[in-house]
């Protein structure tokens, strides 16, 4: 997936010299994931370079940038290390637009890696994405596989609104099949990723993957799961979840975020509105626990996997 | 007293507090920028100067009188921003923080716009590049990052250090010595040095951050605050118009030329309150302000103006002038209309956004569903308006009443 984010990122910065790439050890090394390796080499200081350790400094001269038509891609090293912009992304890039009424457009990409399983220090796990989905002016996105990746990164570049990008670090290393020719779908659709009828599973970014695997228990055992894909969880395609519930009448909302006032309680209370007479069950939602996130030794236990999944499709079935 | 005004920092200044013009030889550099100006020019800062003071005074009574929400006076600051502002070119692109009305006034901005804001129609919304002058800045320092980052755009787009006075341009920033607390300020002069941006860091030390004095804000003296940076500082009289307008078009020029960012603090004195919903009379003397009071800027000018032998006239024209300002713009806030409702979904995505679509539908049809023609909120108003205008009549006469 690394590699199609690189790739995504190499042809728009190919396309238009306006397009920048810039954060902490993105150029000669090419981060510390090497999403960006290759790039500086290839598009030099003009496009991609190194910035000072200093996150809101990184995003509030990005918005700089863009009230002088550039587009920004800005990478914040790791999930916890981006609160010392949180000002700058919720207070400035989210309002300007609004607050300049349309004329200062904000086609700035934040990319994140996030998210648990990588055996990491404190900070380098978290899952914030609810933070961002929960300010007006943001849209937030996060891709499951590489061929999302590839045209998700693009599509949020092409985007005139600023796009929180979150990439899930454990699945950097995930391999797949990218299509070079034609993107998937709209960036901000949602994706029906494994077809089933008795239980749908919305979820997005690395529990994608847990979804699919316990769909694959599930089917063994003889239980239908229908796994939908988020990709995009502001705005979060409620049609495309509403249409899976119609026709499996049970929910569960899994993530590795904190349940309580979650991108999952959200899409809970939706398809609560949405759904309400077609539902056999009460939503579920399978989350992190509401703690901070636990030393490495501990993470296996923190992070919701398949068996946790299935644990709540028995819940939603015994209704 | 402010413990920097009693230091012994040399500071620059061409005008002294009682009016008097002398330029020190160690200023003699900046000095020569005064022979950019001509007999008009001093005449115009005057003018300026005078017609943001009366502008601002007008504003406090609108809002005293419920018809803005709020107003952030600039009066003491005249001269600090009536000068930088002309010393900023016409290419140049000027970042402000919230209180730079007099930089606005040299830039051509429509006043109204600033009315507009405070009275609670829109967030700004003024059209940054006709006049290179943008949004205000609620957030302290905040907008130090965008200058920054501007001015990074300025470089990688080669438009500056070419020689060619047409196209070549550096950024200005204003701040306070408040803001300069801020990380953001911090992270804006790394950000400039490192990038050696075309840009100036204007800090108006207006001594008060609200309640506290800057003592309570910085340990040093700000102009020395980009120091550790990489960014040069100088501290000017902020009282002296002809001290503001020559360091900052020095500076700017430099910047435009490619020599780099640098800082100028410019010591001056908030003689209002920091906002209508300030008291300063809880925390500051009445010595204090008496002391600035005699260091009021656009006295110096007069003073000097009327030794150089400008008449009466000149000085009731400018009274005139200001009165009319005044006049035109009550009347034009008063004239203001209440938004419509869809203003406030309209600009919050670039792009279509489902949830936007969704609850402008709902409210659309929420409001139609009262019988009346308007929303009760939208009458409420309306009345709130006519009473306001009437009361405002009654006052007037009284005035003028007692005036007799």
């Amino acid at each position: 997936m690394a590699r199609a984010i690189n790739a995504g990122l190499r042809k728009k910065l190919a396309e238009n010299r306006k397009v920048l790439m810039f954060g902490e050890d993105v150029a000669q090394l090419g981060g510390v994931f090497r999403v960006t390796e290759g790039l500086h080499k290839e598009f030099g200081d003009a496009q991609v370079f190194n910035s000072p350790i200093a996150e809101s400094g990184i995003v509030g001269t990005a918005i700089g940038l863009a009230m002088r038509g550039y587009r920004s891609v800005c990478e914040i090293q790791f999930d916890g290390f981006i609160f010392p912009a949180f000002d700058q992304i919720t207070t400035q890039l989210a309002k300007m637009a609004n607050r300049s009424e349309g004329f200062h457009k904000m086609p700035i990409v934040i990319r994140v890696p996030y998210g648990g399983g990588i055996g990491a220090v404190e900070h380098h796990s978290e899952s914030p994405e609810a933070y961002f989905a929960h300010t007006p002016g943001l849209r937030v996105v996060s891709p499951s596989n590489p061929n999302d990746a590839y045209w998700m990164i693009q599509q949020a570049i092409d985007s005139d609104d600023p796009v929180m990008f979150f990439e899930p670090k454990r699945r950097y290393w995930q391999k797949g099949p990218v299509n070079l020719d034609t993107p998937p779908m709209p960036l901000h659709s949602a994706r029906v990723l494994h077809e089933g009828n008795q239980v749908t599973i919305a979820t997005y970014g690395p529990m994608v993957t847990v979804a699919l695997q316990a769909a694959q228990i599930a089917a063994e055992e003889g239980v239908s799961l229908e796994v939908v894909d988020l990709r995009s969880l502001s705005p979060i395609d409620f049609t495309t979840i509403v249409n899976s519930v119609k026709k499996t009448g049970r929910l569960v909302v899994a993530s590795e975020a904190p349940n309580f006032v979650s991108v999952a309680s959200e899409v809970a209370a939706r398809v609560g509105e949405q759904a309400f007479y077609h539902l056999q069950a009460p939503v579920l939602r399978v989350g992190g626990f509401d703690i901070p996130y636990p030393a490495a030794k501990l993470e296996e236990v923190f992070l919701p996997d398949a068996d946790r999944i299935l644990e709540a499709v028995d819940r939603v079935l015994a209704y | 007293m402010s413990e920097y005004d009693s230091s012994n920092i040399p500071m620059v200044q061409f005008l002294s507090p009682e009016g008097e013009f002398s330029v020190p030889s160690q200023w003699a550099e900046y000095g020569e920028y005064l022979k950019r100006l001509s007999e008009a020019d001093y005449l115009k800062f005057y003018r300026d100067m005078a017609r943001i003071r009366r502008f601002d005074n007008e504003a406090t009574a609108l809002q005293r009188q419920g018809q803005l929400g709020l107003w952030i006076p600039a009066i003491g600051q005249e001269a600090a921003q009536i000068g930088s502002g002309y010393g900023v070119g016409h290419n140049d692109h000027i970042f402000p923080s919230y209180r730079e009305h007099g930089v606005a006034l040299t830039h051509g901005i429509d006043l109204m716009s600033i009315l507009k804001m405070l009275r609670g129609v829109n967030h700004g919304g003024w059209n940054p590049d006709a006049t290179r002058f943008h949004l205000y800045a609620i957030v302290l320092g905040s907008h130090v990052l965008h200058a920054t980052g501007y001015a990074m755009g300025v470089k990688f787009d080669g438009a500056y250090a070419t020689g060619n006075p047409a196209t070549d341009q550096a950024v200005i920033c204003y701040m306070g010595d408040g803001a300069t607390a801020e990380g953001d300020v911090s992270e804006g002069l790394l950000f400039a040095a490192i990038n050696k941006t075309p840009q100036v860091f204007f800090i108006q030390n207006n001594q008060w951050a609200i309640s506290a004095p800057t003592s309570s804000q910085t340990a040093v003296p700000l102009y020395t605050r980009g120091d550790g940076f990489g960014v040069p500082g100088i501290r000017i009289d902020g009282n002296d118009v002809l001290a503001a307008y020559a360091v900052t078009a020095k500076h700017m020029d430099d910047a435009r030329a490619g020599r780099g960012p640098s800082l100028i603090e410019a010591l001056t004195y908030r003689m209002g309150a920091h906002t209508t919903s300030d008291d300063p009379t809880k925390y500051r003397s009445a010595e204090e302000t008496a002391y600035w009071a005699a260091r009021d800027p656009i006295k110096r000018l007069e003073v000097f103006l009327r030794n150089q032998g400008v008449g009466q006239a000149f000085f009731d024209d400018c009274a005139a002038d200001g009165d009319k300002l005044a006049e035109d713009i009550r009347a034009k806030t008063f004239a203001l209309p209440t938004p419509p409702f869809e203003n406030m979904f309209k600009y919050v995505y670039a792009d279509p956004h489902p949830l936007i679509e969704e609850q402008v539908a709902w409210l659309t049809e929420y409001e139609a569903s009262f019988e009346t023609e308007a929303h009760p909120s939208t009458q409420l108003h309306n009345v709130i308006n006519e009473d306001a205008l009437a009361d405002h009549s009654g006052q007037l006469e009284q005035v003028e009443s007692s005036n007799e």
